[in-house]
């Protein structure tokens, strides 16, 4: 592929994703991993997770993980691409269901709708979770890790950066 | 426009451009390892541009709409308030400065990549970050832990995604009909 087709296939299937991210990015991180390290090999799977890393340790929202994606393999102009098309999308069907909302909110379709697809976003990001524990074990103490920030953010209302910062500082003495 | 906004322009706040895109943008810095916390302490606490149950209804409604929850409830409340313009106004404040950050850091990463040292961080980091994920699915569960057919779908899904790797146009395209004629029948 030249240059430009990386580029065309990255602001394609990343507006296609974007339309299925119900749930947000947690929903559509194994779908981007499918694409991006098993199908096209664009990179590893470590990278990919360190990508995710690098996307939860910035501010902002978690959706960023796909400018970072775009970044990684078409540069400056793939992390334009990449976010303009997994923004664009949904912020036109956003728009235009604040306008219809009204109308919905009292219909039955729409509460059983609601209900339907609640099961599936929870499942999506319980399967992110566990794309991302595997590529990221290494052994018991990166295990121990993900086991003390999941109970950490489970049990505390504290700042998700100080069990992020922790878990660095481990890696930095050379532990995980 | 709907009622809550017709209410709204009777007693409600008035809500400039500046306002709208400065909010967001501050959301945008605050929210480490997700914006979701900040986004509501903002609208409600602070600016009181929305009471807490108009707050609940926006984000149900953004929550199953694709995309980022906090992005299309950036689009929803600009529309509220200003329209269009508002709604672009609003988006940009909140990814602006993110956009911004995060290329910083892909060109740090980038450049020092490869020393062992950044290497064993990021270790030590993905790890973490993996676990932030896997405490978000379970609390996005625990509401649910009462109902098998919920459960069941949470279960498929997993399987769907994780084990066999079925591409996810799939998955919602086989599961959500099954899924919602579950919730019809069950009513609940």
């Amino acid at each position: 592929m030249n240059d430009q087709d990386v580029l065309a296939e990255l602001g394609l299937r990343f507006a296609i994703i974007s339309l299925m991210a119900i749930g947000g990015a947690n929903a559509i991180l194994p779908e981007m991993h499918r694409m991006v390290v098993d199908q096209h090999g664009w990179m590893s799977s470590e990278t990919f997770a360190n990508l995710y890393a690098l996307a939860q340790a910035a501010p902002g929202p978690n959706i960023m993980v796909v400018t970072l994606i775009g970044w990684h393999v078409a540069g400056i102009p793939g992390a334009l691409i990449t976010t303009a098309a997994i923004t664009v999308p949904p912020s036109i069907l956003a728009y235009a269901a604040s306008q219809a909302r009204s109308r919905w909110n009292r219909l039955p379709w729409y509460k059983s709708f609601e209900r339907a697809v609640a099961p599936l976003t929870v499942g999506l990001v319980l399967a992110s979770a566990g794309l991302l524990i595997l590529s990221t074990m290494s052994g018991p103490v990166s295990l121990g890790i993900t086991a003390a920030v999941a109970a950490f953010a489970l049990f505390t209302r504290a700042n998700p950066l100080i069990p992020l910062a922790t878990a660095a500082v481990l890696g930095l003495l050379g532990l995980v | 426009m709907t009622e809550e906004s017709a209410a709204g322009a009777a007693s409600g706040p008035h809500v400039t451009l500046a306002d709208l895109f400065l909010s967001f943008c501050r959301v945008g810095l605050s929210g480490f390892g997700g914006v979701l916390p900040w986004v509501r302490s903002m609208l409600v606490d602070e600016r009181r541009w929305l009471t807490e149950e108009e707050f609940v209804n926006l984000l149900s409604l953004c929550q199953f709409l694709p995309g980022g929850n906090v992005m299309n409830l950036a689009v929803c409340v600009g529309a509220r308030f200003r329209g269009a313009l508002g709604a672009v106004t609003a988006l940009t404040g909140l990814m602006i400065m993110p956009l911004i950050i995060v290329m910083c850091l892909a060109t740090l990463y980038a450049e020092f990549s490869t020393l062992p040292a950044v290497q064993a961080l990021f270790r030590g980091v993905a790890s973490a970050a993996a676990g932030l994920v896997l405490a978000t699915g379970i609390k996005m569960a625990l509401p649910l832990r009462r109902n098998a057919r919920a459960l069941v779908f949470i279960a498929l899904t997993i399987v769907a995604v994780a084990l066999l790797k079925i591409p996810l146009v799939w998955v919602i395209l086989l599961l959500l009909p099954v899924s919602f004629a579950a919730a019809v029948v069950l009513r609940r």
